[in-house]
């Protein structure tokens, strides 16, 4: 349960992380808050020869609002999404999954970005980035780039980040006067990884849907965008039978895995129930 | 490749200088390094919550964090909320409900509870347990340990509302 030894590295710019992964070719690893690096290294999953610790760069912090986009630094702490008044207002389904996310501990150090990199498909936040339409700045020896996060998840663990590239910040398209949204996950203990989880966020005029973005965590390799789900309810009013429709359509979105604790069928089962609870919540809240 | 680091950590108030292999944990840095061995090390990976401690004013995992990274940060153990009598309600608590029985878990715990207690407001029994979801005990049965906190909360609150009797109408 102790880490391999490896050397320690501690940048103060992008750039001079990017410099320093390159020197040490596929041997390096980036460390922010670590919540989920440092296990894996004292289980011996990963043993880099170099950590380079980006925790101290300042361009990776902060969260500001430029037109309609919120830009969150990738070093925005867990327990800073729970409190911060900028996402609270502009991207809530973070603020909602944020007490979902591990323990209060695990929460005040591991950090957004460190979450939407690793692309742990049973965590609450890489699902969110779906759900909002976000788009994830990354950085490479090349320049910087925005990838959609509908092309940023490709496979378990895997992302459109390259080795050595590094994940800067996230952009969420801000929510306004004519959202609605909801979150929430069945887990079998608080903080425990979720057997299902649904974020929704939809932009109504009235009751009407005008477009809905509707994401599953803990179904799979990825997190999932139920996109039948989306074409059924939007266009329509949201009420008993869209969200019956919509449940019937799911099947046609999420395979999810067997596994020895939750069948297939259940976990599906699972998403049918909370997928038409989080459409019932966004009726009233409407 | 490997060298060890210079760092200066302020532990308990005091400046501490060591030179540390950049794999040390900081759990295992103040337990061996500074003999501090009230922080536990259970399970290493961030599960059990015994080695908890306060970085630069907020509770983390000192098994999650390596010695290197606290360079520069202050940080308090156990022994350092004890010294300072910043947990001796929770103490004595603990000791009249006897929430506790091998003690293994006993630090983490009570590092957590001095999180719940820092906020305003007494804590319903379901925010003491959601905020306990991060310690693992494997003797009480967690319902002594709701209670005391439950109870040094209470207490807390009455003492905080009673410096003005005479002004009670």
């Amino acid at each position: 349960m102790k880490a391999r030894a490896f050397s320690y590295a501690r940048p103060s710019t992008v750039e001079e992380a990017l410099e320093t992964f390159a020197s040490a070719g596929d041997e390096a690893s980036y460390i922010a808050g670590g919540q989920s690096l440092v296990p894996a290294l004292a289980l011996r999953l990963q043993a880099p020869q170099l950590l380079i610790d980006i925790a101290h760069i300042p361009a990776l912090r902060g969260i500001a609002r430029r037109e309609n986009w919120l830009r969150i630094g990738a070093l925005t702490r867990h327990c800073e999404v729970l409190t911060d008044p900028n996402i609270a207002r502009y991207a809530p389904l973070l603020r909602e999954a944020a007490p979902h996310v591990a323990h209060p501990a695990i929460r005040n150090r591991g950090t957004l970005g460190g979450s939407v990199a690793l692309a742990d498909p049973a965590s609450e936040f890489p699902a969110m980035m779906l759900a909002m339409g976000a788009e994830l700045e990354i950085a490479g020896p090349q320049g910087t780039r925005r990838v959609a996060a509908d092309d940023y998840f490709i496979d378990l663990f895997q992302t459109a980040i390259e080795p050595g590239e590094l994940l800067i910040a996230i952009h969420v398209p801000a929510v306004g006067p004519h959202h609605r949204w909801a979150f929430d996950e069945l887990a079998r203990r608080r903080g425990d990884y979720a057997i299902i989880g649904c974020g929704m966020l939809g932009r109504f005029a009235g009751d009407r849907i005008d477009e809905i973005r509707v994401a599953f965590f803990s179904v799979g390799n990825t997190p999932v965008r139920a996109r039948h789900v989306e074409t059924a309810l939007t266009g329509g009013r949201l009420g008993p039978d869209s969200v019956a429709e919509a449940q019937a359509s799911l099947a046609a979105d999420l395979s999810p895995p067997d596994d020895e604790h939750t069948p297939a069928a259940m976990r599906l089962h699972l998403a049918r129930v909370l997928m038409g609870r989080l459409l019932g919540r966004m009726m009233v809240t409407g | 490749m490997n060298e060890a680091v210079n760092i200066r950590v302020t532990v308990n108030g005091e400046v501490r200088s060591h030179s540390v292999a950049p794999r040390e944990t900081l759990a295992d840095f103040l337990r061996n390094a500074l003999e501090l061995t009230g922080t536990h090390t259970g399970c290493e990976m961030g599960a059990c919550g015994a080695c908890l401690v306060l970085l630069d004013g907020q509770i983390v995992h000192s098994c999650l964090i390596f010695a290197v990274q606290a360079d520069g940060a202050v940080v308090e153990t156990i022994e350092g909320l004890a010294q300072r009598k910043a947990i001796a309600e929770l103490q004595e608590a603990f000791h009249q409900r006897n929430a506790l029985q091998c003690g293994f878990c006993t630090p983490g715990v009570l590092m957590t509870a001095y999180g719940v207690l820092a906020r305003p407001g007494v804590p319903s029994r379901n925010e003491i347990r959601d905020a306990l979801s991060g310690n693992y005990c494997r003797c009480t049965g967690y319902e002594a340990i709701v209670d005391a906190i439950e109870t040094a909360a209470r207490r807390r609150a009455e003492a905080a509302a009673e410096p003005e009797p005479e002004t009670a109408p």
